[in-house]
């Protein structure tokens, strides 16, 4: 409980790691996303290819 | 030589390889890094003698702010490579740095800020060490911007190869004003020149989150520039064979 504490310093320094754990979790997922939608437009515009 | 490692090495097609084959060693040598960083220094790194657990802020504040001016540096140098030799791949690399480096900067503004407040009373202060940092940030921000407003490729190419190279000059800015200017912030701790300013047991625990943010950008850059060749290449034939396997 004490470490938890920090010193006194506890809500600011699990603020700090936390906001940093948010930046780094957002960077992955946005990446993630992104390679979904590029799969599928990359899909999409094979088949029109294949269309023509 | 150049023409060779143009063609061969720097080519969208092999780095599509060789960063599948890298992206799983970057992850597991950036869990272990991040790991051991955050356990020596969040619990075994002892309390500084003045700022006691508070200056533990720094493990997660000096590796941001450090890698948030780095990979500005290198987009610096994606942006020569990019204007004056036309390396397709360092354009994929510069724009795809970027929402990166905006993020670590984002975050060594705020941990700065949390920090700030129980050290030096204040959640903010217009000095030149803060101000230099939120102008890197405004940076990003505006190399983002202008490339989502132009449409043709190659001339956005050049267009932000040209920002980011404008911009490198607040680097040495954020560099050396907390020396040449009065200010809250306080000084370097590691300098390539001088023994680092910080005990052993406070140091190991710091470089290993550096070294953790710097793989971090890596894997995410890789990822990003992963994406990004297929779109820029769908009309080659491997990139048809990579979407379709």
């Amino acid at each position: 409980m004490n470490w938890i504490y920090m010193g006194g310093y506890g809500a600011y320094v699990w603020g700090a790691y936390g906001l940093t754990l948010v930046v780094f979790v957002m960077n992955y997922l946005i990446v993630k996303r992104e390679k979904k939608q590029i799969q599928k437009r990359m899909n999409r515009f094979i088949q029109s290819k294949d269309h023509e | 030589m150049w023409d060779w490692l143009k063609q061969n090495g720097l080519s969208p097609k092999s780095f599509y390889r060789t960063s599948g084959l890298c992206l799983p060693w970057l992850t597991v040598l950036f869990l272990g890094c991040a790991g051991f960083g955050l356990i020596d220094g969040l619990y075994i790194a002892p309390a500084d003698y003045q700022q006691g657990d508070g200056f533990r802020i720094m493990y997660v504040h000096v590796p941001s702010a450090f890698a948030a001016m780095a990979v500005y540096f290198a987009m610096a140098i994606c942006a020569v490579l990019t204007l004056v030799w036309r390396v397709k791949l360092a354009a994929v690399c510069m724009s795809c740095s970027a929402p990166i480096g905006a993020s670590f900067t984002f975050l060594a503004l705020v941990t700065g800020s949390i920090w700030g407040k129980p050290m030096w009373g204040t959640w903010w202060i217009w000095d030149a060490r803060l101000t230099s940092v939120l102008i890197l940030f405004f940076l990003y921000m505006g190399f983002i911007a202008l490339q989502s407003i132009l449409a043709e490729q190659h001339y956005r190419d050049r267009a932000c190869a040209l920002i980011a190279l404008v911009g490198v000059i607040n680097l040495p800015i954020i560099h050396y004003s907390v020396i040449w200017w009065n200010t809250l912030h306080q000084g370097p701790s590691i300098s390539q020149l001088a023994k680092p300013a910080i005990a052993p047991s406070m140091l190991y625990p710091l470089l290993a989150m550096i070294a953790a943010f710097f793989l971090f950008y890596l894997s995410v850059l890789f990822m990003r520039m992963r994406n990004q060749i297929l779109l820029r290449e769908k009309h080659t034939h491997w990139v048809r064979e990579v979407v379709l396997s």
